[in-house]
């Protein structure tokens, strides 16, 4: 399901998409840091995470992965890392296929790659495009490619409790560009945080199931955008429109189209409901406001009217103030000689 | 092959090798992490005592003026003789009353009129306005995981030693601006004090107390296996060495039927029907205050190995806890409606280090539409959790786990920060499953 | 968000047009302020594309890149801009005043007062969003340890002669940009959202063209309607026409527009460089400099209704008288601007990459007393931030009802007048909690002595304050300094000035706690420009 066509089918197309030269930028940039069979790529993960195993040389074993669908290559993933395992070297596993139970159907995933220690240990390995500048990085692209890190260990788990020696590392590997340059640095990533938030969230989503088995026959997960798919997959409850949504759904329009003529107060964000209790909708927060409905003695309805009364006070005040300092108490726009919006 | 284990014998085997360190060991600094209730305060008494006594004058730095006026007057109570000095503000009632009372005590705004007493006590703040004074040769830092690390640079200077005992399981230190760009920093100034120094000095010896001697056998594996999963404790009791009971059968009534659970197995949840509610939910805060009043009309009664005999559960035994300070402002004036007085009803961060027979606690999430990051604060759940030595009574909207679900935990990462703790939202998962297991669902 | 700012969100969604959130300006804004709207390369650190800068709203200077992975391209754009920038930071750093410092003298440890020059104004720079602070801070990481050939003639690659000096000065920027209530380095969308509140969440509110179109919507069209249309409208080409304010581009452009034309620049170019004769060089540079105008024309197109956005939020915000206590935050400002300035001057070497311990905590602890200060100034300036105050139980109106006077019980007994006011009012009030108020522009303190027990019918009681300070020094209080039945008085419990908080050690002094001192090498290491590699590719 392409929910970009969707939503411009439903008139509402989100401006989403991706530069070309992002793109470009990403895919050669994975690309060197894979080069000569991933020696760059062992050099670092050496050299963070490494432990006492000795430095991978040139007979790091590289297991061609290809084999026909998603199954298939799963399966074939699955025993080059039990080759790998036994074999007691290091390997590096190119874009894997792993498989993880997602609401009672199996999601495909497949992360940049997964290296085997001759210790047997696993250890999952994102390449990212955004910068490490001064070995520090946007904190939310880094927590994103964590959470989607721990659903490969998770995936990994299910492998390695079937496989001799294995153990899958709880520490991740995120190779970046470094500071403004296109060579590659590393940061080591705890995710066992993560690890355990997927992990109930997955144990969470049986319940979830009814829905899940609503979807039209032959809803798969689309192997090419795993994590994207699984977010959704967790997010399958009944859709509650909420403004950050908006960097995240091709829908988004749609759905916040639908929740403002609703009136809905989410449209103004998650946090305003916090203080406003039972009231849901814009007219009702209102008619409260301003005495018009509401019980006083419900502790928001009373809040409301004191802000409301407060607020008008306020303003009042200060128009006052302005007429005396004589100046026309001018609020937004009423004099520009513009007068008109944005970007015509 | 199974081993029994002897929670005294553990903990005294921690506490020697604390005191060892603290008074024959050679590294400047001693980290000891102590969970709720495994005798933190006591130790810090302890180690004061012992380093006095073996003619090493201490400074002790302490987080708030509450806390430091408490290690007075525990210091009196073990030593009268001991001379103490309690370095305060200038402003005005700069420390609590009862210390006039006790003669071993000098009080002074300067640090010079305190100069050569055993042991001198002050909170960070006021510390790091000493300037100008031979270093002390030890320090006991208290709370050291409530410090911020600036606040920890501004004394650091003071001495050449330190103790640092603290529980890394409660509410972390913030900043009112933000400190993201510090973070990843050995010495990010917003992070605690134990992480720089332990990031500056990864070699120095960690302890760790390993028993809970307030939690009860009931709440111990919870409070562990939520908030301390890397670094579990135990329970110093065991099953059937606490007891609460009631000297009045039940009404049948929810309050009265959460208390009986409650009693029975350590937890309650008294669950209210689904409802999106403003934070000073009337019918949730009625709820509270109504299990209160239940406790105290029904004679609870308390047996421990604290006493021979059952101990009534007073209202000075018992505590309510909120996260917000509007909802502690209206349990106070539902127990007032309802006659009752002298019960603690604050919130987390003011009931941090407090111990309490019964707690009943308004879940932080009770009624709320959306979970914000403040609620979904491990340190807050994890105050409120582990307050109490015999039940925890929990009163809760239906629905938290389903929210808790449509908030699925999405938090930044900073590289180069260490994990120290459980993910909020998982935390607060796990908490809820265990209390499913306790639930009386009511219809007030 | 407090309950007062949703309601003025849900009135604005109700009426259709942004509420206002502020009574006043609470930033300040110089008479010439530059504005500059830069552009970057997608899925690029350290590739600008474009930008338009300038202090004259009807002459933008544009700049631009027209093929942002060549480095010599890049150095060019980097040099113009120190061009169209450090004129106008240098125009404000000899226009001087004296004025007085506090210092410590290290010998003796003795304040004493030390005569400076203080500039008499400080250039200030506004970009139209948060993404552009980030990006100055960026552009300032990037070039401040440059070398030029000036600095090292063997450095490779030389930096231009003034892109080093423009990377220190937008890292002061973008520094300064941190601490709350400075006016240095200010974004459009930040400006706007601290006065009006519109109809939607703050989220939407960082998108320039929908956050004026809340607050000034054309005529016959909703500020919902507007806003609607400036985040997904498209010309025929598939162009938004209210493409993104920066420094991100619409990936539709790139794909589209930019993509292509950079394409055909490319190939002019290497048609250029293959030219075999003078005539065919000519004809092939026309082409080139062809295919450098469409670029420069695309840029402009997409950077233009950004820069008028940003002029007309700034006219809109001129609308509102400037709050009394701005002022005081600007003048820190300027001393923030002369002491960089200094720092220049003196030949100190560029700012590190990371601070140390003692300069983060520094940096914190004067954020957390400015944090606290804004918010008090803001109250204290603005009865609209006050009211929030007031609903939260932080501040109080009251009608003064009786003054009791009574006095210390001391040898010299000092004034202490009993004030009883009259509020309908909830402060959160405990004994002995301090209460201010502004008297004559510096806050007198009073403590809470008690409440009369019950609210009468009209939910009013009474309170019994105690005045403390600043009564002068006679036994009778000084004349105006006690308030007097029927004063109608604002009270805060929060302090109206912040004390700084205590010294922090010397860097050379840093406790082992925190690493110890940095050692003698740690300045030389953390100035090392950047490696550089023979390959331009980015």
């Amino acid at each position: 399901m392409d929910k970009g066509v969707l939503a411009t089918a439903l008139g509402s197309p989100a401006p989403f998409g991706q530069s070309q030269f992002a793109f470009m930028r990403g895919n050669a940039f994975e690309a060197k840091v894979k080069a000569d069979g991933g020696a760059e790529l062992l050099r670092l993960l050496y050299e963070r995470l490494g432990g006492s195993s000795p430095a991978p040389g040139p007979d790091v074993a590289t297991p061609d992965l290809s084999a026909a669908g998603p199954e298939g290559r799963a399966a074939r993933t699955a025993l080059a890392l039990r080759e790998a395992t036994a074999a007691g070297g290091w390997a590096l596993l190119d874009h894997p296929m792993l498989a993880l139970e997602v609401a009672g159907s199996p999601a495909y995933l497949e992360p940049d790659a997964v290296v085997v220690h001759p210790d047997g240990r696993w250890t999952v390995v994102e390449i990212k495009s955004f910068p490490m500048i001064d070995s520090s990085a946007d904190a939310s692209k880094v927590g994103a490619a964590a959470r989607q890190a721990a659903v490969y260990v998770l995936a990994l788990e299910r492998v390695a409790a079937v496989t001799e020696r294995a153990e899958v590392g709880q520490r991740v590997l995120l190779v970046c560009p470094k500071d403004f340059s296109n060579l590659p640095t590393a940061s080591v990533v705890d995710v066992r945080k993560q690890r355990a938030v997927t992990r109930r969230q997955l144990t969470r989503l049986t319940r979830i199931e009814d829905i899940a088995a609503g979807l039209p026959e032959g809803t798969t997960f689309d192997p090419a955008c795993p994590s994207e798919e699984l977010d959704a997959a967790v997010a399958a409850v009944p859709p509650a429109y909420a403004p950050e949504c908006l960097a995240a759904c091709e829908l988004a329009f749609h759905c916040r189209a639908k929740s403002r003529a609703e009136g809905a107060v989410e449209a103004l964000g998650r946090s305003v409901r916090g203080e406003l209790g039972g009231l849901t909708t814009v007219a009702g927060v209102l008619a409260a406001a301003a005495g018009k409905e509401g019980d006083p003695a419900d502790p928001t309805v009373a809040a409301l009217r004191r802000a409301a009364a407060l607020r008008a006070e306020a303003l009042e005040s200060a128009a006052v103030l302005r007429a005396d300092a004589g100046e026309a108490a001018s609020v937004a726009g009423a004099g520009t000689p513009e007068g008109a919006a944005a970007c015509r | 092959m199974s081993t029994v284990f002897d929670p005294g014998a553990e903990a005294a085997r921690a506490t020697g090798a604390i005191l060892d360190d603290t008074l024959h060991g050679s590294s400047r600094g001693i980290v000891v992490d102590s969970p709720p209730g495994a005798g933190k305060s006591t130790l810090v008494v302890r180690a004061a005592l012992e380093l006095a006594a073996a003619g090493h004058p201490l400074m002790v730095i302490a987080q708030t003026n509450a806390q430091v006026d408490d290690l007075v007057v525990r210091l009196a109570e073990k030593d009268p003789e001991l001379p103490v000095g309690r370095l305060h503000s200038s402003d005005s009632d700069p420390y609590d009353k009862v210390l006039d009372g006790l003669a071993n005590v000098t009080k002074s705004a300067k640090a010079a009129d305190l100069a050569g007493l055993d042991v001198v006590i002050s909170t960070a703040a006021k510390w790091a306005h000493v300037k100008n004074v031979e270093p002390w040769g030890h320090a006991i830092v208290d709370e050291a995981y409530q410090m911020r690390s600036d606040a920890l640079l501004a004394v650091a200077g003071l001495f050449e030693r330190a103790l640092f005992v603290g529980d890394p399981g409660q509410l972390d230190p913030f900043s009112i601006v933000g400190a993201d760009q510090w973070a990843g920093l050995s010495y990010d100034p917003s992070a605690s004090a134990v992480s720089t120094l332990l990031a500056h000095n990864p070699e120095l010896p960690q302890h760790r107390l390993p028993v809970s001697w307030r939690l009860p056998a009931s709440a111990a594996p919870l409070v562990s296996d939520a908030f301390y999963p890397y670094t579990p404790f135990r329970s110093g009791t065991d099953h059937g060495d606490r007891k609460l009971s009631f000297g009045v059968a039940s009404d049948g009534s929810g309050p009265d039927r959460v208390l009986d659970e409650a009693a029975e197995s350590g937890w309650g949840l008294l669950e209210l029907p689904a409802r999106h509610t403003p934070r000073t939910d009337p019918e949730a805060v009625r709820a509270v205050a109504l299990v209160v009043r239940r406790l105290l009309d029904r004679g609870g009664v308390a047996t421990s190995e604290r006493a021979d005999e059952p101990v009534p559960v007073t209202a000075d035994r018992v505590a309510v806890g909120t996260a917000h300070r509007d909802q502690a402002a209206a349990v106070r004036a539902a127990l007032a409606e309802l006659g009752v007085t002298g019960v603690a009803v604050d919130t987390a961060n003011r009931l941090q280090g407090r111990e309490f027979d019964v707690t009943v606690v308004l879940h932080p999430l009770s009624g709320r539409p959306d979970a914000t990051a403040f609620h979904l604060e491990t340190g807050r759940l994890c105050v409120l959790a582990s307050r109490h030595r015999h039940a925890c009574v929990v009163v809760c909207r239906e629905g938290v786990a389903d929210l808790l679900d449509e908030h699925p935990s999405t938090e930044p990462v900073q590289l180069g920060v260490t994990v120290k703790f459980p993910d909020g939202w998982e935390a607060n998962h796990a908490v809820l499953a265990h209390l499913a297991e306790h639930r009386v669902r009511w219809k007030p | 968000m407090s309950l007062i700012t949703t309601l003025a969100r849900l009135e604005a969604v109700d009426s259709g047009r942004a509420q206002p959130l502020a009574t006043v300006r609470h930033r300040h804004l110089t008479d010439r302020p530059l504005v500059l709207v830069p552009l970057t390369t997608a899925g690029e650190a350290g590739a600008p594309l474009g930008a338009l800068v300038g202090t004259d709203r009807e002459a933008p200077r544009l700049l631009a890149v027209a093929q942002p992975r060549d480095r010599d391209l890049r150095f060019a754009f980097l040099a113009e801009l120190a061009e169209a920038v450090l004129p106008h930071i240098e125009s404000y750093a000899d226009v001087v005043e004296p004025a007085e410092r506090n210092e410590t003298d290290p010998a003796t440890g003795k304040k004493t007062k030390v005569e400076v020059e203080l500039c008499t104004d400080a250039g200030q720079l506004i970009v139209p969003s948060r993404a552009g602070v980030e990006f100055v801070r960026l552009l300032g990481r990037s070039m401040r340890f440059r070398r030029t050939a000036e600095d090292d003639p063997d450095t490779p690659y030389p930096a231009p002669a003034r892109v080093p000096l423009l990377g220190r000065w937008l890292t002061h920027y973008g520094e300064r940009a941190r601490v709350p209530g400075s006016s240095l380095l200010l974004t459009a969308t930040d400006l706007l959202n601290r006065h009006w509140a519109t109809g939607q969440s703050s989220l939407e509110d960082q998108h320039l063209g929908a956050l004026l179109s809340w607050i000034d919507p054309p005529a016959g069209s909703s500020g919902a309607e507007a806003a609607l249309r400036a985040e997904l409208a498209r010309d025929g080409e598939g162009q938004l026409l209210c493409p993104p304010a920066g420094p991100a581009t619409d990936p539709d452009f790139d794909n589209r527009l930019l993509a292509p034309a950079i394409e055909r620049y490319d190939r002019a170019r290497t048609a250029l460089a293959s030219a075999e004769d003078g005539l065919a060089a000519d004809a092939r540079l026309g082409e080139l400099s062809g295919a450098e105008r469409e670029i420069r024309s695309l840029l402009a197109r997409v950077m233009l209704p950004t820069w008028d956005a940003v002029w007309r939020g700034l006219d809109l915000l001129r609308e509102l008288p400037e709050g009394s206590r701005a002022e005081d935050r600007w003048t820190r400002d300027r001393w923030s601007f002369t002491a960089h300035r200094d720092r220049v001057r003196s030949g100190e070497p560029p700012q590190p990459r990371r601070d140390d311990a003692v300069t983060a905590a520094q940096k914190l602890a004067s954020r957390e007393t400015a944090q606290a200060q804004l918010e008090a100034q803001e109250a204290l300036d603005d009865p609209l931030v006050l009211a929030g105050r007031r609903l939260a139980g932080e501040a109080f109106l009251g009608t003064v009802t009786d003054v009791e006077m009574t006095y210390t019980e001391s040898k010299r007994p000092s004034p202490r007048p009993l004030v009883t006011v009259r509020t309908d009012e909830r402060p959160h009030l405990g004994e002995r909690t301090k209460v201010y108020r502004s008297l004559e522009g510096k806050p007198q303190t009073a403590e809470f002595v008690r409440a009369e027990e019950e609210p009468d019918q009209d939910g009013d009681v009474l309170l019994v304050l105690r005045i403390l300070d600043r009564m002068g020094r006679g036994k009778e209080p000084a004349p105006g300094s006690v308030p007097e039945p029927g004063d109608r008085i604002a009270w805060t419990l929060f302090e109206h000035d912040q004390r700084g908080g205590p010294k922090l050690p010397d860097p050379e002094e840093t406790p082992w706690t925190h690493g110890g001192p940095p050692g003698a090498d740690a300045a030389t290491r953390a100035e090392q420009p950047d490696p550089v590699t023979p390959e331009d590719l980015l």
